[in-house]
């Protein structure tokens, strides 16, 4: 009997071919990450301790992206936690000018790589399996854990192989993909399992919209989402990389829990409504719904390739009156490359906000909060109740050319409605 | 923590980290703070009302959403001595036990039981009785890594076995 990815991944983390689905494991950390809110609580745990040498520690790398910039006193002060801890163990820490939206920093900065087992302090960690890593969330207690021993506790994950087939048209993206996934799956099938994403659509699949099935793997309640490497993960990761790779593959023979196959060729545009991730519908399912604001950014859909079809739906047009729509590039290298390519320009000359890199708006931390009743489409990954403000108030989850119809027209509308 | 009684208190399905601890909160990490903004959403000054030993119970996919464990520590700190649910999100799970809550997966003692009845959970059995209702339910008793996780809390159980692991 063979392995699946996800398997070959933790077995080489103890020193083992493979593992057995339902193991407890303690495995190597090759590396892990924590944020401005989750880092403060591994801090409380850490300065009690005397005497303990932290093993794991070098591993570690801390992005203040959050509340950035510093929203509020203690949002600043859970910063200088951050930075003091970092200096005194000559630890990276991003913030300022430099920070980003973890998830798409890590990879962009090369941190992150293939066949690593990676564990951050935020649940959206499952991004990086796009690489073909093992990648997971866990909380600050576990990070604290790894910062003394270099390891982590897993139970094993059974895995549920998704395969798709057929080419997306024009205006559906990844993020339309996993929506419809998720809605499939349904609630609950996914908890405590993997997610290996795979066929023939993945090759038209270029990094970012991989990056974006994976992140949404954990809506479900999954451990990891998992894609196998390929040309373009190579081609991806050969730029970047700071550290070494290697590529694992799933046997032909590797058990899976369960196998479901998905015509991609013919799905349309989706859209979660409130106030689940898992409740999507086609756009075509929708009759008119007007918003408040529309947000275009986040470790789901703040990519570089975003902005661009977000702009390319939004140029030369204005955003509607009645509304506001904010652009938050994810990383500092992102704002830069769509500030020369003249895709902010774009934005700005719509009547669009600005904001810099921040996760901000997507958890109702700063940077455009909703009020009560308003309404909002966003390219982000939860709608929960109160996830961007008031608990009164409406998120619809979209791709960002949906967004963009959507901040044109003041309603919830398909790119082709934008003329 | 063999066994423990208390009062019950319920919220529905989906109770996601959000409701438990919403945003503005998320910049405490002191307990006895954090408290306060428990279940916010849905129900204000809950912290207020729960008594040392409380039992929660909670619908299907208990603690999805995010990471924080502020939302664990946040019920812990109320004074919920352990959260009974129909299910538990994954990162939930083992936060929970990591800082010593424990949880116990029982759709049937959840179904069965009202909010103001008066539980007792046995650990060791895997017993659930209600006192009000005199009624008892099982469940599968937690697995000794997990049970062990949570009497000792994540930290202590790696520092006694620096060697093993
Ligand atoms: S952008 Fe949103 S989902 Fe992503 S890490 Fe930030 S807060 Fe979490």
């Amino acid at each position: 009997m063979g392995w699946t990815i996800t398997e070959k991944i933790l077995g080489s983390h103890i020193g083992k071919e493979g593992v057995s689905q339902g193991e407890h494991i303690f495995a190597d950390v090759d590396f892990m990450l924590a944020n401005d809110i989750t880092f403060p609580l591994s801090i409380n745990i850490l300065k009690e301790l005397k005497d303990v040498e932290f093993k794991g520690i070098k591993k570690l790398t801390l992005v203040a992206d959050h509340f950035t910039p510093n929203k509020d006193v203690r949002s600043a002060e859970n910063v200088k936690l951050l930075r003091e801890f970092s200096r005194k163990y000559g630890i990276k820490l991003y913030e300022g000018g430099t920070c980003g939206v973890e998830h798409c920093l890590l990879p962009e900065e090369g941190l992150v790589v293939p066949g690593n087992l990676i564990i951050g302090a935020d649940s959206h960690t499952c991004t990086y399996g796009a690489l073909g890593a093992f990648s997971t969330g866990v909380g600050s207690t576990d990070l604290a854990g790894a910062i003394i021993s270099g390891k982590v506790w897993l139970r094993v994950p059974e895995t549920i192989k998704i395969e798709y087939r057929g080419k997306p048209q024009k205006w559906v993206y990844g993020k339309d993909i996993i929506l419809m996934t998720l809605k499939d799956l349904g609630e609950e099938s996914g908890i405590y399992r993997s997610l290996e994403f795979s066929g023939e659509t993945i090759s038209y699949l270029d990094m970012p919209q991989r990056f974006t099935i994976c992140n949404m793997a954990v809506e479900g309640g999954e451990k990891n989402g998992i894609i196998q490497p390929d040309k373009i993960t190579e081609a991806y990761v050969k730029e970047r990389a700071k550290r070494t790779w290697k590529f694992y593959y799933s046997d032909s023979d590797a058990k899976y829990a369960e196998v479901r196959t998905y015509d991609i060729s013919k799905l349309t545009p989706q859209v979660a409504l409130p106030h689940s991730p898992l409740n999507s519908v086609s756009i075509f399912e929708i009759s008119k719904i007007e918003i408040d604001q529309v947000f275009i950014g986040s470790c789901t859909n703040g990519w570089y390739e975003d902005l661009r079809i977000a702009a390319e739906v939004i140029k030369g047009k204005k955003v509607n009156d009645n509304m506001r729509l904010i652009v938050a590039p994810a990383t500092y290298k992102i704002y830069l490359q769509a500030l020369k390519d003249g895709i902010l320009e774009i934005f700005a000359s719509a009547g669009a906000i600005i904001s810099p890199p921040t996760c901000g708006p997507c958890l109702g931390g700063h940077m455009g909060v909703l009020a009560s009743g308003e309404k909002a489409v966003s390219t982000t990954n939860r709608n929960f109740i109160g996830r961007m403000g008031h608990p009164e108030s409406e998120v619809y989850l979209a791709n960002p050319a949906v967004a963009a119809a959507s901040a044109v027209l003041g309603r919830i509308a398909h790119p082709d409605e934008v003329k | 923590m063999i066994k423990i009684t208390g009062k019950a208190w319920k919220v529905g399905d989906h109770i996601d980290t959000d409701v438990i601890i919403p945003a503005p909160y998320l910049n405490i990490t002191d307990p006895s703070k954090l408290k306060e903004g428990l279940f916010e959403p849905i129900r204000k000054n809950f912290s207020k009302m729960v008594n040392a030993g409380d039992i929660l119970l909670g619908g299907k996919n208990f603690g999805c959403g995010s990471s924080r464990e502020h939302a664990p520590l946040a019920i812990k700190a109320s004074g919920i001595s352990c959260v009974i649910a129909k299910s538990f999100a994954r990162i939930f799970y083992r936060n929970s036990f990591n800082i010593g809550l424990p949880l116990i997966i029982s759709p049937q003692a959840v179904d069965g039981s009202e909010e103001g009845d008066l539980l007792e959970v046995n650990f060791e059995e895997g017993r659930i009785k209600n006192l009000t209702k005199n009624s008892e339910f099982s469940f599968p008793p937690l697995e000794k890594f997990l049970l062990e996780i949570s009497s000792e809390g994540l930290i202590n159980y790696i520092l006694k076995r620096k060697n093993e692991i």
